[in-house]
Formats: structure tokens, sequence, C-alpha cells
């Protein structure tokens, strides 16, 4: 970060500076796993309480928020060295690393104390959740193995687990499903994500599945998770009691998956990737959608 | 062809009666008619997603066509299934047939007319029988007077079906800056149509 830029930053009004927090919460991505935790208390059909439902929502997301603002923080020299990320705060000097370092620190203790408070079995998921991406993902494994990405994926699986646990005060199997369901569609989002930015990575020093194993054999995985996320869900709902309705849309939207995963291993192109990238979101989104209903 | 805001908008509301049909329209009816439905609403819905995320080039892949068979094969078959009990395993036939003709005339290369003629029967086939079935059933009586709005949104899906064969064999019927103007709101205006005949019919 350059004297100018730190003069700028400290004559930031506080508004604009934590409006710069935003764009490290990734915004989209923390909002799917919020939809995920809501859909996971929503599942379980018992009545909704409202206040209950809008605290999990704040405490979910700072938790969400927290790790994923830590995860800029250590990776801000990774951020720099990737077109894609280059203009973040992290990477452009917008914000100092000590700055994020301590939004992330306050978002995460606030969330996760709060979880606890609300209910401690629903705080301990949050909690794990959050080690798992911040500890075991980004400080140890990211930078050492493509594997890290499975680590991550348990990290996403967390809110859905943490919302039926909330609902249904303990794990459960249909939980444990929810929660596989969003682990093995996470390989779908972030291996497609590898594939079309494999330069970035590659010129950041971040060991991915394409750069290990080549494309193909990605390609093959990204089929296999797809299977077992469109079957995960497809067991939950079966066990939830889904109206049959709901259920034939969802094998609708999962046949579409499937598809298209199969589309990426027997005719790969660039354009595939990115429907299933895309396609992939907004599945995720309507199955959550449809499990709350 | 860049695709605008608005007919993404078109294209979702698309998708979101498609989905309707599935989940809810097609509730209380045979087994052989609700996966006939699920099949062809299924289809447009996931087509739908797939030209909203990719855009208009969507329709440059060669599946296009195929894609665009299946629609108003599986919903002819539901209406056949549903309402002429003495036609269903000759209609199936017809549609297993027609369906594995047009995969195979557009994955191997033939050359003359044979593609386009495999694919003007199956489509005009399917087509009449989605407009003249419910329009006949409901000037008899023997279903409601809105059930006629599913045999309009057979004409309207026997024309959108036809445009753009054509315009992926290479013949358009009309510019494909035309085609490609007016389908979102045609897939809007069959899609209405067919749940609205559903419901009400």
């Amino acid at each position: 970060m350059t004297a100018q830029s730190s003069i700028t930053n400290h004559q930031l009004p506080i508004t604009k500076k934590i409006a710069l927090y935003l764009p490290l919460t990734k915004p989209s991505q923390s909002g799917l796993l919020l939809a995920t935790g809501v859909a996971g208390y929503m599942s379980a059909h018992t009545p909704p309480s409202l206040p209950l439902l809008l605290v999990m929502c704040a405490s979910l997301f700072l938790a969400i928020g927290g790790s994923t603002i830590l995860n800029m923080w250590y990776d801000h020299d990774i951020d720099a060295k990737m077109r894609r990320t280059q203009k973040r705060p992290n990477a452009s000097g917008q914000l100092t690393r000590a700055e994020i370092f301590r939004g992330g620190m306050i978002a995460s203790v606030l969330g996760i104390g709060w979880a606890v408070a609300i209910h401690p079995l629903y705080g301990f998921v949050v909690f794990l959740g959050w080690f798992f991406d911040v500890v075991v993902y980004t400080l140890w494994l990211k930078r050492r193995t493509c594997w890290s990405i499975v680590w991550g994926g348990i990290s996403g699986a967390m809110p859905i687990l943490a919302g039926r646990v909330l609902a249904v005060g303990e794990v459960e199997i249909i939980g444990l499903l929810l929660a596989a369901s969003v682990l093995f569609w996470i390989p779908t989002h972030t291996l497609t994500f590898s594939i079309k930015f494999f330069d970035d990575y590659n010129a950041a020093g971040v060991p991915t599945f394409p750069s290990t194993y080549g494309f193909e054999t990605t390609r093959a995985i990204i089929a296999l998770s797809s299977i077992i996320a469109a079957a995960s869900i497809g067991t939950a709902s079966v066990m939830i009691g889904v109206q049959a309705g709901i259920l034939r849309l969802l094998i609708v939207l999962s046949s579409g998956l499937l598809l298209l995963s199969f589309a990426t291993v027997f005719r790969p192109s660039e354009r595939v990737n990115f429907s299933l990238f895309k396609y992939a979101s907004l599945y995720m989104l309507a199955a959550m959608i449809l499990l709350s209903i | 062809m860049k695709m605008t805001s608005l007919d993404r908008i078109l294209l979702f509301l698309t998708g979101i009666l498609a989905a309707y049909q599935v989940a809810v329209g097609v509730n209380g009816l045979g087994e052989g008619p609700i996966i006939a439905y699920t099949v062809g609403f299924g289809v447009l819905l996931v087509a739908g997603l797939l030209l909203i995320i990719l855009g208009f080039e969507a329709l440059d892949s060669p599946v296009v066509v195929i894609v665009s068979t299946v629609i108003p094969l599986a919903i002819a078959l539901g209406l056949v299934w549903e309402h002429l009990a003495s036609f269903r395993t000759s209609y199936l036939v017809f549609v297993i047939v027609g369906f594995l003709a047009v995969t195979l005339t557009r994955s191997i290369p033939i050359s003359g007319k044979i593609p386009t003629l495999v694919l003007a029967v199956v489509h005009g086939i399917a087509g009449l029988t989605i407009f003249l079935l419910p329009s006949i059933l409901a000037a008899n009586g023997t279903m409601k007077p809105a059930f006629a709005l599913v045999g309009l949104g057979g004409a309207l899906i026997g024309l959108a079906g036809l445009l753009l064969s054509f315009l992926k064999a290479g013949k358009p019927i009309v510019p494909r800056e035309t085609i490609l103007k007016i389908l979102p709101s045609l897939l809007l205006l069959m899609t209405i149509c067919f749940v609205a005949g559903f419901k009400f019919g």
C-alpha cells in the first residue's frame, strides 16, 4: 500500500469504510450460504418463529461474513496477483490488513457468540463452519493442496446443518443429507470456476484440481459430485416428506444439472463450463426454496 | 443479437410458469400424463434457464433442434394419454420413433431433404395434436371452453418450434433477428396459454 492510499484511507468517513467491507463478505456467496441456512431451518416444517429466524440469519451472516473477511485478510497477496480479484479492497489497499483483520474478527466473534447464545448446539455447528473455513481451509491447506476444497466444502455445508439443528434441536440424518448435498454441490461450483480462471490460479500459485490432475479428471469429478449432490437432495426431500409436485420439480432441476455435468465430460467447452457454473448456483438456490415450502 | 433485460424477464416468467405447471398444474392427473407433462414443461423450464444464462448464443447449439422437439412431443403424448385412451400405445410409439428419428437425422450427417422432412413431419403431427385435440374437446363440451387455450398454446409452440427448427436447419422462414426478437414473448404467451388452459379448462 502506498503512503498516498494510506492517507486517503484514513480520511474516509466511517460509513464509506464500512461499505468497503461489503465486497469482502462476497455478498452473493454469503447470501447463498445464508439461504441454505434458512432452508435447513424451514425444512423441519415446524411452526416457524420469525424472531428466531431473524436472529439466526443475523448470527449466521456475521459468522459467514467474518470468516470470509478473514479469508480475504490472509489471501491479500493471492488476490493481488489475480486479475479477477485485484480490485477488491484487500488487494487494492483501500483497507489496511489490520483493519480487515479487526473487521473479520469482530464479525466472527459476534456471529459465533450470538449463535451460541441462541442455542449451544447450533452455535457449535456455526463455529465448526467458521473453523473449517478459516483455520483448516484458508490458513492450513489452501496453498498446499487442491484437496483443500473438500474442507472448504465441509465449511460451506455447515449453515444448512446449523439451520436444521436450530429447528429440530439435534444433528440427525436429514440434516447430514442436506449438508452432504451442499458439500457435493460445492465442487460443481468451485471446480468449474477453477477451470474458467485456470491461468489466474496458476499465476497466483494456488493448487487446483485442473492444475494437479488435468481438465479431464476435474470434469469427471464435477459430474460425479453433481450426481451425489442431486441424489442427496432427492433423498433428503423424500425423507422430509415434500409434496409430490415439489419432488417432480426437484427431479427436473436435478436432471438439468446432471445433463450439464455430463456435457462438461463428453462435450467440454467454455460455454458448457460457464452454463454449469451459473446453473449450479441457480439450482442450489431453487432447491433451497423448494425445501422450505 | 444481444439479449435484453426484458427478454430475460420474459424468459424468467416463462420458467416460473413452467415450474408451476410441473409442481402444481398436473396434480390429480394419471401417472402417464403427469410423466409426459413433467418432461415437456421440465424441458421448457431448463431450456428457459439456459437461455437466460447463455443468451441467444445458446440457440447455436445443435441440441436445440432436439430439445425443441421434446417439448411438443411430450405435451402431445400427455394429452393423448389423458383424452384418447385407445390411441395411447400407438401415439407412444410415434413419440419414441419420432424423437429417435429427429435425434438420428441431426446426429448423423445425411444429405438431401430427409432431416428437414423428418423434422417437419414430427413437429407437424405433434403440433396438430396439441392444437386440434384440446380445441375439439372444448368445442364438443367434453372439456370447459377454457381448455381451448391449450390448443392455442399448441399453435404457438408449433410456430416457435418450426421457426427454431428451420433456423437451425439453415433455412429460416423469417430472418434470424426477427425470430430472436419475438421468441421470448412467444414462449411466455405459449406457456400462459398452456397453464391457463390446464387450470381453467
